[in-house]
């Protein structure tokens, strides 16, 4: 589904990532951990193709097709999606027409007949009981005012409504107590299916035991330097970091 | 020496004209319009190189012959008018034609007894004595374009509701400029009168038709008396072809309450005043607007909030959207005399600029002359916040989709403040129209 050959990214003239390979295929869900500022934002940034982020060199193959070619709305369109680690608050923009706009901008580009008001709620209150979403969420204006929590939950229910075939999560877990944490697993679980793939980037294992990841790997200063099975969260965990440091690069799943 | 020769060119055409004005009422008027006539003889038009007009020139307008608009103008219909109305059920609307009551395109039924509402001029010919005590008052001759609206008073709206009535319909004042052969120019008049204890809401709209240029010139006095409340809204959606200047002049008596909101579509160059005076205790103010400038448009609004008395407080947003090489201006005085003490006073501003090239001027101004007051303002020039635009795209939303659904977002903040529903939807319909990117830029 998911194919990154030796990517290499830089922002504001400084190389982040150098050389970065990764192979998702459909039905799996893979882990990201790895130290702060070793690179992880800025990867799912670069996937889901923000402008301050420039690829330098690799390639990137989503679906068979050119996914570094495609303009943001057009990723999206074909079925990427990123929950942001620090979701953007939108003075102003009632939350649930934008996800409207959004969900019928996806089901145009599939020539899917948009959705009306009745129909587009009637989803949308089915999702926000998936997540427990407060239902005034809804109708505030995209973020604002939110607590770290709830813009974490409001990512993921996006993603439900969206209904994405690659989700790219970027720390949906920091911050959260445990009983949010369990139900943005649920939510993430429930997408789940043999036809999707699901990228968590974390800085904790304890996201793992409920979305539990087919491959863990460690980003360290723009490379993946290790990857292994659910096991190595645990391994990091308990040792932390420090012992991959001059691991051989370019693990690939 | 030169500033003498450019203005005595400009005011030239005026000054011939007002002649056609008729002769007749009151003495009081016919001698307040000769001494207006004499006031903006002296002044002229006012230069860039006055305080109040540094940012916007008038020569577009002096350098136009702009003649007397004529009074019968053929082909305004009522299908001309369709663009500048909203709400079909409980609207009471007067049309006015080059500033003259068009009796045939209006409807004033519906209101509870002892409102007036109507033609100014018929008001003047036979119970001029009933609007003496307050037009003209507010707004003086102070200022060239007032003076010569006052210099060719002859008629316009009169909305005088007595005290304890609550006008449950909007009071829609349609003012359509119908340019002739040439340039033409009016001087749209309006007098609100509030009673104690009164409510009213008000509207007035200013528009055009046809292609031709011209001038609008308006003045608008309301005065609200004691526990009043007044929302009075301008639509200013004149032609491309269209000069407008227009002021608004507001008394408000103790804990009287006035809302104003100001929204400019339209005009090749627009100038709005505000002037509010807290003349009593408890009053309350809030001035809104937004402006839209694209083109080579130019959008100018004053205002003055002048706390008197103690305990008054008052609110102001002003908002613009500018780009091409559009322009805005924005002065925003807040003056808290020494007796206002407990004075309340917030003001913000805030510009989004769409392109490099357009440009706004904004200024706030604060006179505290009292010591135990609580005054705020703040001013904000901006783009479009690009990590919303790439957070809306993330999902799906196309970049014009996503600045549309921003600027929408902005201007939201004010047209969600109007109080009429029907208005507000238009407005909000007609915004969207005119954004970037929608046809007209
Ligand atoms: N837009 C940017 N401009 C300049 N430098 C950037 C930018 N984005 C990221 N960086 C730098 O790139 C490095 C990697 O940042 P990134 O956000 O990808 O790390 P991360 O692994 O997500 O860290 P964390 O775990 O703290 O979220 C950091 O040194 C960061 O300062
Ligand atoms: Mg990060």
């Amino acid at each position: 589904m998911l194919e990154i050959t030796d990517l290499k990214v830089q922002a504001a003239g400084n190389e982040i990532l150098h050389g970065l390979n990764l192979s998702v295929k459909a039905g799996e869900v893979h882990a990201i951990m790895g130290p702060n500022g070793s690179g992880k934002s800025t990867l799912a940034r670069a996937l889901s193709g923000h402008p301050e982020y420039q690829v330098t060199a690799g390639a990137v193959r989503y679906l068979g097709e050119d996914l570094l070619a495609m303009a943001p709305e057009d990723r999206a369109r074909a079925g990427v999606f990123m929950a942001f680690q620090y979701p953007v608050e939108i003075a102003g923009v009632n939350n649930s027409y934008f996800l409207k706009a959004a969900l019928n901008a996806l089901r145009k580009h599939r020539g899917e007949p948009e959705l009306d008001a009745m129909e587009f709620m009637t989803l949308v209150r089915e999702k926000a009981k998936l997540l427990e979403l407060d239902a005034s969420m809804l109708n505030r204006p995209v973020n604002e005012g939110f607590s770290g929590g709830e813009k974490k939950r409001n990512e993921i229910f996006h993603m439900a409504v969206l209904e994405p075939k690659l989700a790219i999560l970027d720390e949906t877990d920091s911050g959260l107590d445990i009983d949010a944490l369990k139900i943005v697993a649920h939510g993430v679980n429930a997408l789940r299916s043999p036809d999707r793939a699901i990228i968590v980037v974390t800085h904790y294992q304890r996201l793992l035991n409920y979305i539990v990841p087919d491959f863990v790997h460690v980003l360290s200063d723009g490379r993946i330097v290790k990857s292994g099975g659910k096991e190595l969260a645990l391994e990091l965990e308990d040792k932390g970091y420090g012992w991959l440091e001059g691991e051989p690069t370019g693990a690939k799943a | 020496m030169t500033q003498l020769v450019e203005k005595v060119i400009g005011t030239e055409p005026y000054l011939a004209d007002v002649n056609r004005v008729r002769p007749d009422g009151p003495v009081w008027l016919r001698k307040t319009r000769a001494r207006a006539l004499a006031r903006f003889s002296d002044l002229g038009f006012p230069t860039t190189r006055e305080e109040d007009w540094r940012f916007t020139s008038v020569a577009p307008i002096v350098q136009r012959p702009f003649r007397l608009a004529p009074a019968d103008p053929a082909g305004v219909a009522a299908a001309d008018l369709a663009p500048a109305l909203f709400g079909d059920e409980g609207v009471v609307r007067l049309v006015f034609v080059n500033g003259r009551y068009a009796a045939a395109l209006s409807d004033v039924s519906g209101l509870p007894p002892g409102v007036e509402v109507g033609d100014l001029g018929a008001a003047l010919a036979s119970r001029p004595e009933a609007v003496e005590q307050h037009l003209t008052r507010l707004a003086g001759c102070a200022q060239a374009f007032t003076a010569l609206n006052t210099a060719f008073l002859e008629g316009g709206a009169l909305v005088v509701v007595p005290a304890g009535v609550v006008v449950e319909q909007a009071i829609h004042l349609l003012f359509v400029s119908a340019p002739g052969n040439g340039p033409t120019v009016s001087h749209p008049r309006v007098l609100v009168v509030a009673g104690e204890n009164s409510q009213v809401r008000v509207v007035e709209s200013y528009a055009g038709v046809g292609d031709g240029e011209y001038f609008t010139n308006a003045v608008t006095e309301v005065v609200a008396g004691p526990n009043a409340v007044v929302d009075h809204y301008k639509v200013q959606r004149e032609q491309a072809g269209g000069f407008h200047v227009g002021s608004l002049h507001v008394a408000l008596a103790r804990s009287a309450n006035v809302t104003s909101c100001a929204i400019a579509l339209g005009a090749a160059l627009s100038r709005n005043d505000i002037v509010a005076v807290l003349g009593g205790e408890g009053a309350e103010c809030t001035l809104n607007g937004l402006y839209l400038v694209d083109g080579t448009r130019l959008v100018d609004t004053h205002t003055t909030i002048d706390h008197t008395q103690p305990h008054c407080d008052s609110h102001e947003v002003y908002k613009g959207i500018l780009s091409g090489r559009g322009q805005g201006v924005f002065n925003g005085k807040i003056i808290v005399r020494p007796d206002a003490q407990k004075t309340d006073a917030k003001q913000t501003n805030r510009a989004l600029l769409l392109s490099d090239e357009a440009q706004i001027n904004t200024k706030p101004q604060l006179e505290i002359f009292a010591d135990d007051v609580k005054c705020t303002h703040g001013a904000a020039v901006g783009q479009l916040d690009d990590d919303a635009i790439f957070y809306l795209r993330s999902r799906g939303l196309d970049l014009a989709q996503a600045r549309t659904l921003l600027i929408q977002a902005f201007a939201g903040d004010i047209l969600g403040r109007i109080r009429i529903e029907p208005l507000r939807e238009r407005l909000e319909a007609e915004m969207l129209k005119q954004l970037p990117g929608n046809g007209t830029v």
